[in-house]
């Protein structure tokens, strides 16, 4: 505005259209009680995986070093008592928010890319391979998850790695399906045709233009995704086709079920990893549905 | 003798999280039958809340006050049963867009046939057919194609679904929410006759809401102005069209010239601004921030709507003269 | 109002035609959703081929892993199973042998895969039905109920329900479930039995049997009803409430339908219609549950045959599983496509 500033760069301009943008979500998210309140109940849960080596001793997640006794309920020395190893629940839960937290967000970053790349060029581009990507998304859409990443974990074999993998090959069709329409939805603006009578050229179109406009949906998109990630990771945990040498809540969960944990009444075995995955998916989802809610001026209206 | 439809001291806002937003600021409107009343005004003062009073169909966050008398009885007081029974029996609406205002998935003939059957219990399946057939050829839709669903019918023969339907209880009132809007200039030129020609052959009264004067001078016996929630200019058509005393009445006519009319070539069309901020209004007459003819002593005080040779406005210009 | 008649022949240019039209693009949506249901179908029948034939490296080798075999053997292994000839001539014998309901032997209980499926099918067909159906009614009428009042304290409570039971694995629901009324807790008693589909001196065969076998899939079904029930909920509220913004509800008032006519005639089937296709595709999930859920109450059904082969790993029972679940849903998915096509007229017509 004022006239003693030098002229703004296009790089400038845009910078700072970009921070109002952000600033502009931020206030409408904060004005959001459920999305503020699953922000915090993740931090709490970021804080104690990043901070697992100051809270709890990781020597204490091998069995040959457990100090406690078999199945031990809760006391001074053991808050959440042991499992059937005689480990402390509290140490194996709070290491656990690591893996937990890790193999959600690597597995939500590969469904992210897979989606994310096939939804725009099944939306950009004409043609038959873009027939084609679109036809198999809706054919990988129908397949039903658990038992294909069974089949994928059995034949990758178990390991923290293959996990991530497994989860994130079958759940990006969905995450596909909403960048296409989206991408499709933006290829019709008259910006967009501006600038390809102007002569951009596709990459520039796709770059500049769609993926910054499906950037927002995908951003809300992929916090939902890690929801249904960690939900998906314990599950496979808990069936037995997780990382053997690592400790996660699905894995506890694993071993609490295999010992029987529920009919002898060893209920802080069973409890406390449950319902950090409850919170953690909670929180997610919140958060997730608090920024769909932001980005998309459709539902906030309601 | 009652009015079909007064309106007296109408004032509607909405409550919000910056305190009362006004919509309506008391409006006193009168329809009588067999009169078609128009009222016109830019998107955002008003008029369509004011249509929605008249059914009591205002949104839960608005507040009413003042009186909307259909018949000689107050919508906004009486009790639901007797507003139930009132509502399309008495006084209809049509609606702006009919696409999204009929239901897309019921064919014509049932969301016809439905305010029939809910007002007059006792005909029979047959008859109501009957009826439903005679609505649609009366607004040139071959009864035949009473089967078919909104999607499969272009966007004239939609609104005269729409207006089939306002007459399917023959209410003595209709209010017609901008019912040519998004339509081609030819099919609105259709609608229009039609409305017209219904007014004119059943005797009802009407009230017509569009931001498009020009639609209005060519059914209206009278029209309203409408800026910022108040009416600011109230006449005969012929007068509000040819010779508007208010200056908002002037631009609101020079915007939609009609063909054949040469001042309308040589005077300034169109309208510097935007309407203002309900929130913040100016201090005197909310249209002086944008009149080109404005002095003084309009930032004083709001003008009222003054009678000045067989109609009102409210211009302190106007009242002088 | 002759003269009107005439002047709406003139807009009608663009009249969609009516007599062969509607039956015509249905047919093409019809046969568009068959073509896409066969697609799936291909398509997990290759993944199921490819993925242990080709991606392990050695079939043979991973088809026998953890077991130790001579040359010869595994020389006769690879003859047995057809692997000494090209892929694309293996391809066309394992769809032959599955059209033909050849799904390969189990290695653990050495008999044909499509007898053990056919045996322990009736377990699962009656939890998931029963479950799926409870679920259903429930799901979709609280989230009706939530998205007619919404915000208010009946919205917050049910949403705030089924958005938790949506973030929970509905096996530790089911774990906990035991623990609390199978098992019982502390002072109170357990009422259910802990696992099983029969207590061990029923008559499955009987009457008493059978109640007998219904009251151990109680717990189950309660499980697996609340796990469901989250995710219908949550789909009908949201559709709902994107029809409670259309305008056509306006109408319906204005009409001077009271409000509890207007949601049962107008806001609640709409809203049913994408509910329909939107639950068609979460179907998955269906199968998931149907899995764990049988794993923790060992209900001798197609969920827990399929979380047995894991351990083994019993290759060709895994297989014949998945390829059941993924045909299920895939009918299943593309019967919620027709009836929607049935019921919305603007596919049909």
């Amino acid at each position: 505005m004022s006239t003693t500033s030098p002229p703004l760069s296009a790089r400038q301009i845009a910078r700072r259209r970009r921070t109002a943008a952000w600033r502009r979500n931020w206030a409408l998210f904060r004005g959001h009680r459920a999305g503020l309140v699953g922000l915090c109940i993740l931090a709490v849960f970021v804080v104690v995986a990043l901070a697992a080596p100051l809270l709890a001793d990781g020597e204490g997640l091998k069995v040959t070093k457990a100090t406690g006794g078999v199945l031990e309920s809760p006391s001074g020395e053991f808050w959440l008592g042991t499992d059937e190893s005689g480990r402390s629940v509290l140490t194996m839960l709070i290491w656990g928010t690591r893996i937990s937290l890790l193999v959600g967000l690597l597995a939500t970053a590969i469904s992210m890319v897979i989606g994310t790349v096939v939804g725009l060029v099944a939306g950009f581009f004409e043609g038959w391979t873009s027939r084609l990507l679109y036809r198999l998304t809706e054919w990988f859409l129908v397949i039903p998850f658990l038992p294909l990443a069974i089949i994928l974990a059995v034949v990758l074999g178990r390991s923290l790695l293959n996990i991530a993998i497994v989860i994130g090959v079958t759940s990006w069709p969905a995450t596909a399906l909403l960048i296409r329409s989206q991408t499709l939805s933006i290829k019709e603006r008259p910006y967009l045709e501006r600038a390809r009578v102007l002569g951009a050229g596709r990459w520039h179109q796709m770059t500049r233009h769609v993926l910054p406009n499906v950037m927002p949906m995908v951003f809300a998109n992929t916090t939902l995704t890690v929801a249904v990630a960690i939900l998906s990771e314990t599950t496979l945990s808990f069936l037995g086709l997780g990382d053997p040498g690592r400790v996660s809540w699905g894995s506890m969960l694993e071993g609490a079920f295999g010992v029987g944990a529920m009919t002898t009444g060893s209920w802080w075995y069973i409890v406390p990893p449950g319902i950090c995955v409850v919170l953690v998916v909670l929180a997610f989802t919140l958060i997730g549905q608090a920024l769909e809610e932001v980005f998309n001026p459709r539902l906030r209206e309601r | 003798m009652d009015h079909l439809l007064e309106l007296d001291g109408l004032s509607v806002s909405y409550r919000t999280a910056d305190g009362p937003l006004p919509a309506v600021r008391g409006v006193d409107l009168v329809v009588d039958a067999g009169e078609v009343v128009g009222i016109a005004g830019e998107s955002g003062c008003g008029k369509s809340t004011l249509a929605s009073t008249v059914l009591r169909l205002q949104p839960k966050d608005a507040v009413v006050e003042g009186e909307v008398l259909v018949a000689g009885r107050d919508v906004l007081t009486m009790g639901w049963g007797d507003l139930r029974a009132l509502r399309w029996a008495e006084a209809s609406i049509v609606f702006q867009g009919a696409l999204h205002s009929l239901n897309p998935v019921r064919r014509i003939e049932t969301q016809i046939a439905e305010p029939i059957q809910l007002h007059e219990p006792g005909l029979s399946t047959a008859e109501v057919t009957a009826r439903v057939g005679e609505l649609l050829e009366q607004v040139g839709i071959p009864a035949a194609r009473s089967r078919v669903y909104p999607h499969q019918l272009s966007g004239g023969q939609r609104q005269r679904v729409m207006i089939a339907m306002a007459l399917a209880c023959r209410p003595q009132l209709i209010v017609a929410d901008e019912p040519t809007t998004a339509l081609d200039v030819m099919v609105q030129a259709q609608i229009l006759d039609l409305i017209s020609g219904l007014v004119k052959d059943l005797g009802v009264g009407m009230l017509i809401i569009s931001h498009d004067l020009s639609v209005l001078s060519d059914v209206c016996d009278r029209v309203a102005v409408m800026y910022a929630g108040r009416v600011v200019e109230c006449g005969s058509a012929e007068q509000v069209f040819r010779a508007p005393a208010h200056p908002y009445a002037k631009a609101l006519a020079q915007a939609f010239p009609r063909v054949g009319d040469p001042a309308a070539r040589y005077a300034p069309a169109g309208l510097a601004g935007d309407p203002p901020d309900p929130h913040a209004p100016p201090p005197g007459c909310t249209f002086e921030p944008r009149c080109t003819l404005a002095v003084d002593a309009c930032r004083e005080a709001e003008p009222p709507l003054l009678d000045i040779g067989g109609r009102q406005s409210a211009c302190i210009r106007v009242g002088a003269a | 109002m002759t003269t009107l008649a005439a002047a709406a022949g003139t807009e009608a240019a663009p009249e969609p035609a009516e007599a062969s039209g509607p039956r015509r693009s249905f047919g093409r949506y019809l046969a568009g959703k068959v073509l896409g249901a066969l697609g799936s179908l291909l398509f997990v029948l290759v993944v199921n081929f490819f993925l242990f034939r080709v991606l392990p490296g050695d079939p043979a080798r991973s088809l026998t892993r953890g077991r130790v075999v001579s040359k010869e053997q595994m020389d006769a292994f690879r003859e047995q199973y057809g692997l000494d000839q090209p892929l694309a001539q293996q391809f066309l014998t394992y769809l032959k042998n599955t059209a033909q309901g050849d799904l390969g032997v189990s290695i653990r209980y050495n008999v044909p895969v499509s007898e053990l499926i056919v045996d322990r099918m009736w377990p699962t067909i009656a939890l998931v039905g029963v479950s799926t159906l409870l679920a259903t009614v429930i799901g979709v009428y609280l989230g009706m109920v939530s998205a007619w009042r919404r915000g208010g304290g009946f919205d917050r409570f049910s949403t705030g329900i089924t958005l938790t039971l949506y973030s929970m694995p509905e096996w530790w629901l089911g774990l906990l479930l035991i623990a609390g009324l199978s098992v019982g807790f502390g002072p109170l008693p357990g009422i259910f039995p802990t696992g099983g589909l029969n207590s061990i001196d029923a008559d499955p065969s009987s009457l008493s049997g059978m109640l007998d076998s219904a009251w151990h899939l109680t717990l189950p079904v309660i499980t697996l009803t609340l796990a469901y029930l989250a995710e219908y909920s949550l789909i009908m509220r949201s559709s709902l409430l994107d029809e409670l913004g259309e305008n056509y509800l306006t109408t319906a008032r204005a009409k001077g339908l009271r409000d509890v006519e207007v949601r049962r005639r107008h806001a609640v089937p709409n809203a049913l219609l994408p509910t329909t296709t939107l639950a068609a595709l979460n179907i998955g999930f269906v199968v998931s549950g149907a899995i764990t859920i049988e794993t923790i109450f060992s209900i001798p059904g197609l969920g827990l045959l399929s979380y047995e082969a894991l351990s083994i790993p019993d290759y060709d029972v895994l297989q014949g599983t998945f390829l059941l679940a993924s045909g299920a849903v895939i009918v299943a998915n593309l019967v919620a496509n027709l009836i929607y096509g049935v019921l919305d007229p603007r596919v049909r017509t």
